[in-house]
């Protein structure tokens, strides 16, 4: 039994459904399969398959929570897959801030987004997020965060911990691997946040849910290069300026396109500002700036 | 009747309560501690309905450990003040807990607070609070002689005054009164003052 005749005789099977449901005293369907059929009511009643398994992955990548024979959740695998392919986000913790870049993936000239940033998010006053992935399972986490930002304000007046605003995020994620029947969120994000017990703080979050506290982090297209460069040029006792230098630079080299230009770009900081945590994202015009300043890019030639 | 009551001094802060389990007019009780330690820098004194004040005081206190076990970081006093009248809040037009709170704190970034929260979730942060028949008097006392800058010895010379007060004045007047501190070194009995033996 390959894999094709299978799913042929799935689709079979929902379309002589009804009549099934008629005969549901002989439990054998006319196409000699025996039919597994619960009790009433009919609504409910399910049709399986007395199979021999075969041992193709095939098998399981179509379900999000069934582990395969070797121990493998594949849908969850290519969730992150997809966000591989997905325009990257590096995150640097410094002593006096946290910096995120992101890559905008340019799709047409004519498109006009609404939003002034669409990669960094604020999620409180004293967090903020890089994503990579899909910007409409994004959108919804994104929601889900601010909402249990403020459910904790509601609760203790008190800011959320930062980390508990991730874990519980990252509760969300894992649920749709393990309860699912959908799909994961094909989502991974870089959280940079301050608060009083642990000051400033950088997570990475993926797909299954997963998540760590990292001094420098990438996501995105590339991140395995990304990380290796972080990794290297990585200071401890950065200051902020150098970090959004080490970032840029970072972006730069494995980014897919060879130019860099301000508007391909997205820098946000989260910092202390008089003891308030601010939330400041780059004007265009101050990246192109910086871009040029840092020798990532030459000054356009006026013609 | 009951009386609890509680002030901030300088470094600390304390709270005094009435230890009389009273039905009608027969007391069944002189030794109830009605202020509970709800964590290693809490004091939660409250007054009310014995059952409501039992229910909540401990639902508090394991909310509370919870979050500490979940969390790894204590709860500040004002968020635990804030999550009691959140919770009597919504408890307020379902089915209200009749109970009336003073909490101690003390944390590291504030120093002592106290906080008053009554049974119709109002919530003020406090130099000194008191709830019950006793009130009267030692509002009335702490008006007079409250400072803010007050050790321990004054402040506790402070509530002996409040209860000397209350017991010469108050015809329904509790025997035994319990004191707990809470400073940084953490919540703790500090003493009783008995006219009863248990």
């Amino acid at each position: 039994m390959d894999e094709d005749q299978i799913s042929v005789s799935w689709i079979l099977n929902i379309c002589v459904l009804p009549k099934r449901l008629e005969n549901l005293g002989n439990n054998t369907s006319p196409d000699g399969y025996k039919l597994i059929v619960r009790s009433l009511p009919v609504l409910h009643s399910s049709a399986q398959f007395n199979l021999d398994s075969s041992r193709s992955t095939l098998r399981y990548d179509s379900r999000t929570t069934i582990f395969s024979p070797e121990g493998r959740l594949y849908q969850v695998e290519y969730a992150m897959e997809a966000i591989g392919n997905a325009g990257s986000a590096i995150g640097i913790l410094s002593k006096d801030g946290v910096v995120l870049v992101g890559e905008k993936k340019v799709t047409s000239k004519l498109l006009q987004t609404s939003t002034s940033t669409e990669k960094m998010y604020k999620i409180d006053d004293h967090v903020a997020c890089a994503v990579a992935g899909i910007m409409s399972d994004a959108n919804i986490l994104i929601n889900t965060a601010r909402v249990a930002a403020q459910r904790y304000t509601f609760s203790y007046q008190t800011p959320m911990p930062v980390e508990q605003l991730v874990q519980s995020l990252c509760d969300t994620k894992q649920g749709y691997t393990q309860f699912g029947g959908l799909r994961p969120f094909g989502v991974s994000f870089l959280f940079a946040g301050w608060d009083k017990n642990y000051g400033f703080q950088l997570y990475m979050s993926d797909p299954s849910g997963n998540y760590g506290g990292w001094k420098a982090a990438a996501v995105g297209a590339n991140n395995q290069a990304a990380q290796s460069m972080l990794k290297q040029d990585y200071k401890e006792e950065i200051s902020r300026e150098e970090a959004v230098q080490l970032a840029l630079k970072v972006l730069s080299k494995t980014m897919d396109s060879t130019s860099l230009t301000a508007e391909k770009l997205e820098l946000a900081e989260v910092f202390l500002d008089g003891g308030k945590v601010k939330y400041q994202v780059c004007s265009p015009e101050n990246l192109g700036k910086m871009l040029v300043k840092y020798g990532v890019t030459q000054a356009p030639v006026d013609t | 009747m009951e009386c609890v009551f509680g002030m901030v001094g300088k470094g600390f802060a304390l709270v005094v309560a009435d230890t009389s389990a009273v039905n009608s007019i027969l007391v069944h009780k002189s030794n109830e501690d009605k202020i509970m330690v709800l964590d290693s820098h809490k004091l939660m004194g409250a007054s009310g309905e014995a059952g409501d004040r039992a229910q909540f005081t401990e639902y508090v206190q394991k909310n509370v450990s919870l979050y500490q076990f979940r969390n790894g970081i204590p709860l500040t006093t004002k968020a635990a003040a804030n999550f009691m009248r959140g919770e009597l809040a919504t408890a307020l037009r379902k089915n209200p807990y009749m109970v009336n709170i003073v909490l101690a704190g003390y944390d590291k970034e504030t120093g002592p607070s106290l906080y008053f929260i009554d049974y119709i979730a109002t919530l003020h942060k406090v130099d000194k609070a008191a709830f019950g028949y006793g009130s009267y008097f030692s509002l009335a006392m702490m008006d007079r002689h409250y400072r803010p800058d007050m050790t321990v010895d004054e402040a506790i010379h402070l509530a002996d005054q409040c209860i000397e007060e209350i017991r010469s004045r108050l015809v329904v007047a509790p025997q035994n009164f319990v004191i707990k501190i809470v400073d940084k070194d953490g919540a703790r009995e500090h003493s009783w003052r008995r006219t009863t033996k248990d």
